[in-house]
């Protein structure tokens, strides 16, 4: 198809693969990036926030262009039983700066314009194109793709696997296993039109502030999960996702959690008389640190999702793709600088950089996490989220009885749920876990 | 219950953008007699509702309202229960959002 080489391919147009492919052509390589999707982002799926401070790094003029939808003044965390909530609400108005720190996107829109700016930068964007196969030499090294175009190998002398979550590429090729059903999250969104007015009102908004709700609680069914609604300017992106295990184990249906999610009396209101326009459905790397398979080998890098480079504690992954994506461009840049191999000593160093980055810094600092909260879901997602709705419920509610009748009441349902012993047990996990 | 679900699922991939690359299949079901646990899970874990229990008791794919997740692959392939892949170059779902 293409007779040229490459110094590197980039397969996939999502947030890892066009940081990378932006970082490599701004450098000057020569490069040419593979999107299966008919544009940039029509396959992809995310909450979505953005973090500026990583595509900062790289396009430093982005808010000029790029489509945002509303910058976040306001994140609420909710804890929920089947009919209430218990908040934690956090809103500053330091959060109105010149140049904002969070954003809510829409990522077919977003990965649209990133695209363009890699094509401004100077690599070349194949869309429609499925890569089939990764192509090796007789030593097993990495020499390009095979695509499912008429003659469709490329050849180069790197590839960089940004093919999102599920790595089919990698795995054909031997070089990660399939994600086990334990260290992913499937997740399910819908998105929700509403005037733009009728969203700033329900959500004590003005003009482009913005505001998100990430949700656990009784919600998730006793599942490892969390529900989330975003504030964009005409929409609310609202969704749920459980781990995949969970789902297998439990025979629950992801679109009737959904369903349930939002008939819940603390969401329905925000949701009432909208237009859905769209539902997805994707799967969320969730395993963390020990989840990571091998970055690097013989002519190939992977980055992002596909290297399972999610922060889940923060609902942090599209910057972690960002910017493994923006550093194993550097890296690839730096061996071709010195004019050396693209081998897996030589590219050893996408991993040192990463490592010394917060990617892994942080990956590592909650890698006890995973454990902890799906082993436990039952008291994390169940248990607890009752125990705090009823004692808050107790705590609030006013009826002659005396306060230190109401403290032990409260106590009492703890200890009858947990006993002493298993509440010690998970506050210390817990907090073993966190550090 | 059930079908009110179903019905519900396909209001909602109703929504969705697809190209269907006609007579293509992206996954295939391994011909069986009785299905695996990991088959049957399908019937409730696939988010677009894609597998079904034809009149034989075998589980069945119809693979046009899929979004492309993977989570069938993930719960399915290692056990060699089903053959995953990508549409086509263009094919299958084309999220307007994402």
């Amino acid at each position: 198809m293409i007779e040229e080489r490459f110094d590197a391919i980039v397969v996939g147009a999502g947030m890892a693969g066009n940081a990378a492919a932006f970082t490599l052509a701004n450098r000057g390589l020569k490069v040419l990036q593979i999107e299966r999707g008919e544009y940039a982002g029509s396959k992809n799926v995310q909450g979505a926030i953005l973090y500026a401070d990583m595509l900062e790094k790289m396009i430093p003029d982005f808010r000029e262009d790029a489509p945002l939808e509303r910058h976040l003044v306001e994140q609420r965390f909710w804890m929920m039983d089947e009919r209430a909530h218990t908040g934690l609400h956090y809103r500053s108005d330091d959060f109105n700066e010149e140049r904002p720190n969070r954003y809510t996107i829409i990522r077919a829109q977003f990965d649209r314009w990133f695209s363009s700016k890699v094509q401004e930068a100077g690599a070349i964007v194949l869309c429609e194109t499925t890569v089939k196969e990764l192509v090796k030499d007789a030593y097993g090294r990495v020499i390009g793709v095979l695509t499912d175009r008429d003659g469709g190998e490329v050849h180069a002398d790197v590839v960089v696997l940004a093919e999102g979550v599920n790595g089919l590429l990698g795995t054909k090729a031997d070089l990660r296993a399939i994600p086990k059903p334990e260290n992913v999250a499937l997740a399910v969104k819908e998105m929700h039109f509403l005037p733009r007015e009728t969203i700033e009102s329900r959500f004590n908004l003005k003009g482009d502030e913005g505001t998100v709700i990430e949700a656990a609680g009784t919600i998730s069914r006793g599942m490892a999960g969390m529900g989330f609604i975003y504030a964009n300017k005409e929409s609310i992106s609202v969704g749920i996702g459980c781990l995949v295990s969970d789902f297998q184990k439990t025979g629950e249906t992801p679109y009737d959690l959904l369903e349930r999610f939002k008939q819940h009396p603390s969401v329905a209101p925000l949701l009432e008389g909208s237009e859905v326009k769209e539902y997805a459905g994707h799967l969320i790397p969730e395993g963390g640190y020990n989840a990571v398979p091998k970055l690097y080998g013989d002519g190939w890098v992977v980055v992002g999702d596909a290297a399972q480079l999610n922060n889940f504690v923060h609902r942090e992954g599209s910057n972690l793709a960002m910017t493994s994506g923006r550093i194993a461009a550097e890296a690839i840049f730096q061996v071709k600088s010195r004019k050396e191999p693209m081998t897996a000593q030589n590219l050893s160093i996408y991993k040192d950089m990463l490592d010394n980055s917060f990617v892994m810094k942080d990956l590592k600092k909650y890698k006890d996490m995973p454990g902890l909260l799906h082993i436990q879901s039952q008291n994390f997602f169940l248990t607890y989220p009752q125990l705090v709705s009823k004692a808050m419920q107790n705590f609030v509610r006013v009826d002659g009885t005396p306060k230190v009748e109401k403290e032990k009441v409260t106590v009492k349902s703890f200890v009858a749920a947990r006993s002493w012993t298993g509440l010690f047990g998970d506050a210390i996990r817990f907090a073993r876990a966190w550090r | 219950m059930t079908t009110e679900i179903a019905v519900r699922v396909e209001d909602k991939l109703f929504q969705n953008r697809y190209q269907v690359d006609v007579g293509q299949a992206h996954i295939k079901v391994k011909p069986h007699t009785k299905p695996s646990p990991a088959l049957l899970a399908l019937l409730k874990a696939c988010p677009a509702h894609c597998y079904e229990l034809n009149s034989n008791g075998q589980v069945e794919i119809a693979a046009d309202g899929c979004v492309e997740c993977g989570t069938c692959r993930v719960i399915a392939e290692p056990g060699g229960d089903i053959e995953w892949s990508y549409p086509r170059g263009g094919y299958g779902v084309l999220f307007k959002f994402g």
